[in-house]
């Protein structure tokens, strides 16, 4: 067995950046553990433009937001093992990791960043009917095979979900010489980022159907057809309203799963809104001196705020390291009317500075956004536009948090009046 | 009048642009009437793409290293297609200068070793 | 004659009858109509077990289903075959269903089921306490179990092959024709003489009996439609939870996978053969009749619907007899449920028939009758480390989520009957089943299999013939295409 002051699993946008953090906080022993051939995560498979808006003031590809991260992470000590992968965790904070060129082996660490990531949700999560053809895949595994390995999935595509991947996925096909038909969302509103809809979609004429779902899929080797239908205020498929689409590709974007099934057997709390761990204002998680931060604890929209958050965890991190422990009565984040989740889901009194993360559930304009202790409005913060694709975020300094008398902070969406 | 929807901030304000004067109304904020303008007169995109790298890492990532003419993008797309790059390439290396007449260049956003 | 016996159709019966054969001094050959074998209802089923209380007493089925499932253990252990002897529950949830179990048990005896016993409703709630608050009693059969039902065939397949069994894949029999003392099988591959034939077609059995001039049974193909659920959900129950047949229909089962998952289904619809799509109404009438067993059952943590379709026939008991019209050409057709518990002793039952239509049998002195394969995250750790050390592909994980290694591919790639397909890795060493269905591992198992089997991406296939994936390259230099 060996041992690391700091072990972060993953080495992708939210560990090269925890790393990071915690080196500056002069933590000297880490170690990155990635199962890829290369740091970068998810990144270096986004090819396109539009990240590092917030955090580098340009826009720069993903290839080069995760290079400028690598570049720092090489001009330290901290160590990365590529080709790495860890199967398990234990509460005492050792990894069982195997590679091909360690083998299979045992680390001890004073303490864990979790960064895994998320996944796709796949056809079987949506149950989406119809024949088991060849030609559906997963927006980012056709991504992958079409940035990373150079090959095309197919000529004629449909794309069901208006999640970002789905969008940058049709502008992509669409340069590389295929037919993107339409794309197809079930809610009345997009997953994806506006710029997206505009850029990806709109530059090439290619139609968004929202309030719409695939009802079948048929084809008896290869795809040939997809069947779109409107739906109601349910959800629920208008019969007669029934488009048929002749396509050999049909992309899934319907949603992104954070990956804890590491956390989940190392018996972490588990949020079942946002499926990531449980975690305090520092996001330490159930378990003392694990920490997790990126989109294994939540799904963002931004690499930006994956970057942010995690620094955050890394300075955790180091200052567990140290001795410090956040000390202080629980009080916990409600969701109230509109609020679909919090990060964190509680925190500590006498916490310096909370920084909330959610996400709404419907889109509203000119509405609000409450903290309630109670019935006392603790904070309250306008916004002209809110919608489910966008995670909103909101400050709550330590002048507030004083101001807390009770054990539970409401947060609610207040409603412009119609 | 030419609809199109803001992208300047993530409310989606749906502009309606005289093709003519370049006048933008339906936005709610100054930046709004610019980008309106700007879209109609001459849209700029960035494009990123692939080309085909020798070795184990089959693709290297490129993109423009401005935003070019929206028009031209497939002419783009066809000049980075003839493309082959060996090791070594630096993050920002040019591949293709003026691409497409335009005064944009292809760069490299990754190194090949 | 080039050939002693040729089966035709290398699903879970035709390889259990070449596995059989090839202990035997005999020239056995296999024509498999797919481009791998167990492609058929043997890839898409309940992968049960069955006890043998549901075939009326006297009947092939119940004689070969209690045997086959008594032969089940022993046989999966030789051939190193998943399979979990854990019991099955026949639920009573109405007054109705009392009489249905009592009737089961009676049937049960009569088949010699061994162990079969009525419980009451807090004995069942005992063994099971997520079932429904109606439940009345049960019907315990603790012979039943669960198995891989693709790994058992291709564990005989290979076994059969080891031995010196001929499998010729993507070969298709397209016409028969009758020889002195034999028959003649055409194929896309080739014509292939043998003195008996074993029609192992599945669900075109009787389209293979027509071309040897026999009409006496029809196929009438029945499909099921599934949900497999996350591991999350595999432990919701322990036993094969079965409701009662009744005038709402055969009720559908619960059961955990020996890969550890939830399995949910079926339903039963009248199909083609080759039919495997879903449909909405089937789903939604599957997942409303589990829940009456079982209540909890979390379907958001369903990873993957499918559908098989049962090779029913025209007639009430297994078809496993000499045409009456072709000498030498025999039928095991109509292999619905219980097929697969049935299927070692279907293997026995054909050489049996082969003996007494004259065939000598002489056994092989060296017959190999056993088989291993190597799944790495069941290794101990000094096991891990030495495959490593042999061979550093053993180290790099592929498939996360059923940590499956490289190696584990690269070795069922040159194993005795190569998969040819994504799926056809996924069916052997699990990579590509698990949550994220591949949706990480499924370029990387590409990449593998082209290498392995020196093709190039564009060649393999998801699984069967004209099921492609990639269409071709991006621009890679050259003109735009």
């Amino acid at each position: 067995m060996t041992n690391y002051d700091l072990v972060v699993i993953g080495g992708g946008p939210a560990g090269l950046a925890a790393a990071l953090s915690a080196w500056e906080q002069g933590v000297r022993s880490i170690l990155i553990l990635e199962r890829d051939r290369e740091p970068g995560g998810i990144l270096n498979q986004c090819i396109h433009n539009g990240f590092g808006l917030h955090r580098f003031k340009e826009e720069l590809t993903g290839p080069e937001y995760a290079g400028r991260f690598i570049e720092l992470v090489r001009q330290t000590e901290i160590e990365i093992r590529t080709d790495t992968m860890v199967l398990e965790l234990t509460r005492d904070r050792v990894l069982h990791a195997v590679s091909p060129s360690r083998g299979y082996e045992t680390i001890q660490a004073g303490a864990v960043i979790l960064a895994m990531g998320c996944r796709e949700r796949t056809r079987g999560a949506i149950s989406i009917p119809g024949a088991r053809c060849s030609g559906i895949f997963t927006a980012g595994a056709a991504q992958r095979f079409l940035n990373m390995e150079g090959y095309m999935v197919g000529r004629r595509v449909v794309i069901l979900g208006s999640g970002d991947i789905g969008l940058i996925m049709a502008r992509r096909m669409t340069l590389e010489g295929a037919k993107v038909l339409a794309c197809v969302e079930l809610m009345p509103y997009s997953g994806g980022l506006t710029r997206n809809i505009v850029q990806c979609l709109r530059d090439f004429d290619i139609p968004l159907y929202l309030s719409h779902t695939v009802t079948d899929i048929r084809g008896k080797d290869r795809l040939e057809q997809v069947v779109v239908s409107r739906v109601d205020e349910r959800r629920s498929p208008i019969p007669g309203t029934e488009m048929v689409f002749d396509c050999d590709t049909l992309l899934l974007s319907v949603g992104l799963l954070p990956e804890n099934e590491l956390s989940r057997q190392a018996g972490i709390a588990i949020d079942p809104r946002t499926n990531g761990p449980v975690v305090w204002e520092n996001r330490e998680c159930s378990i003392p001196g694990v920490f997790a931060c990126g989109n294994v604890l939540h799904v963002h929209d931004l690499v930006d705020y994956v970057s942010a958050e995690s620094e955050q965890a890394g300075l955790a991190a180091a200052a567990y390291l140290r001795g410090l422990r956040p000390a202080g009565q629980e009080i916990r984040l409600q969701n109230g009317n509109g609020v679909g989740y919090t990060v964190p889901q509680h925190f500590h009194r006498g916490a310096e500075r909370l920084e909330l993360f959610f996400r709404v559930r419907a889109v509203y304009k000119n509405a609000a956004i409450r903290i309630m202790d109670g019935e006392t409005r603790i904070a309250r913060f306008k916004r002209e536009h809110m919608a489910p694709g966008e995670m909103e975020t909101v400050q709550l300094p330590k002048v507030l948090l004083d101001r807390v008398k009770g054990d539970t902070l409401t947060v609610e969406i207040e409603e412009a009046a119609p | 009048m030419k609809e199109i929807i803001c992208i300047t901030c993530p409310k989606g304000c749906h502009l309606k642009v005289d093709e003519e004067s370049f006048a933008v109304t339906g936005n709610a904020c100054p930046r709004g009437a610019v980008y309106g303008a700007n879209e109609l007169r001459n849209p700029v995109r960035v494009v990123t793409s692939t080309v085909a790298a020798e070795g184990p890492q089959r693709r290297l990532p490129v993109k423009t290293d401005r935003p070019i003419p929206k028009g031209k993008m497939f002419e783009v797309m066809d000049e980075i297609a003839r493309v082959r790059v060996k090791a070594p390439v630096r993050v920002g290396d040019v591949l293709i200068a003026n691409v497409a007449g335009t005064d944009g260049n292809v760069v490299a956003t990754k190194a090949l070793d | 004659m080039n050939y002693d016996v040729l089966i035709i159709g290398c699903g879970v019966t035709g390889a259990a009858c070449a596995y059989q054969l090839a202990r035997y001094d005999l020239r056995v050959g296999v024509l498999e109509a797919s481009n791998d074998v167990a492609n058929g209802t043997t890839k898409a089923n309940s992968a049960i077990v069955h006890a043998g209380y549901d075939p009326l007493p006297g009947t092939k089925m119940a004689r070969l289903n209690v045997l086959g499932t008594a032969l089940m253990g022993p046989l999966c252990a030789r051939l190193d075959v998943p399979y979990r002897n854990n019991g099955s529950l026949v639920l009573s949830l109405t007054e109705e269903d009392d009489g249905t179990l009592k009737a089961l048990y009676e049937r049960g005896l009569a088949n010699g089921v061994p162990g079969l016993r009525l419980l009451s409703r807090e004995e069942t709630l005992a063994l099971e306490p997520n079932l429904s608050p109606e439940l009345r009693g049960a019907l315990l059969a603790p012979s039943a179990g669960i198995v891989n039902p693709w790994e058992l065939c291709y564990a005989m397949a290979e076994t059969a092959v080891r031995n010196g069994a001929e499998l010729m894949r993507s070969a298709p029999v397209t016409a028969v024709e009758r020889l002195e003392g034999g028959w003649r099988l055409r194929t896309p591959k080739g014509d292939f003489s043998t003195r008996y034939v074993l029609n192992c077609a599945g669900t075109l059995s009787d389209r293979i009996a027509a071309l040897a001039g026999d009409h006496s049974f029809r196929i009438k193909p029945a499909k099921g439609e599934y949900f497999l659920l996350d591991k999350a959900e595999g432990k919701r129950v322990e036993h094969v939870i079965f409701q009662c047949p009744s005038r709402l229909g055969k009720g559908v089962l619960v059961t955990p996978t020996v890969h550890g998952n939830l399995l949910v289904g079926p339903n039963a619809v009248p199909s083609d053969p080759e039919d495997t799509a879903n449909s909405a109404a089937g789903m939604a009438f599957v997942r409303a009749s589990a829940l009456r067993s079982v209540p909890g059952i979390n379907f958001r943590e369903n990873i993957r619907n499918f559908a098989g379709v049962r090779a029913n026939s025209d007639r009430e008991d297994f078809i496993i007899e000499e045409s009456a019209v072709a000498p030498g050409f025999f039928h095991l057709a109509g292999i619905r449920s219980p097929g697969l518990s049935a299927a070692p002793a279907i293997g026995l039952e054909a050489v049996e028939l082969l003996r007494q239509a004259g065939l000598a049998l002489k056994e092989k002195a060296d017959f190999i009758d056993s088989r291993r394969r190597v799944r790495f995250h069941e290794l101990s750790e000094q096991e891990k480390n030495r495959l490593i050390a042999e061979d550093p592909r053993w180290g790099r994980v592929i498939c996360r989520c059923e940590t499956v290694t490289e190696g584990e591919i690269a070795a069922a790639l040159h194993s005795p009957i190569p998969p040819v397909s994504v799926n056809g890795v996924k069916r052997r060493v699990g990579a590509g089943m698990g949550r994220c269905q591949g949706g990480f591992c499924g370029p990387r198992v590409q990449e593998i299999i082209a290498r392995e089997l020196g093709l190039d991406p564009t060649q393999v296939l998801m699984d069967w013939e004209g099921t492609w994936v990639l269409c071709g390259e991006t621009r890679k230099g050259d003109a735009r295409q």
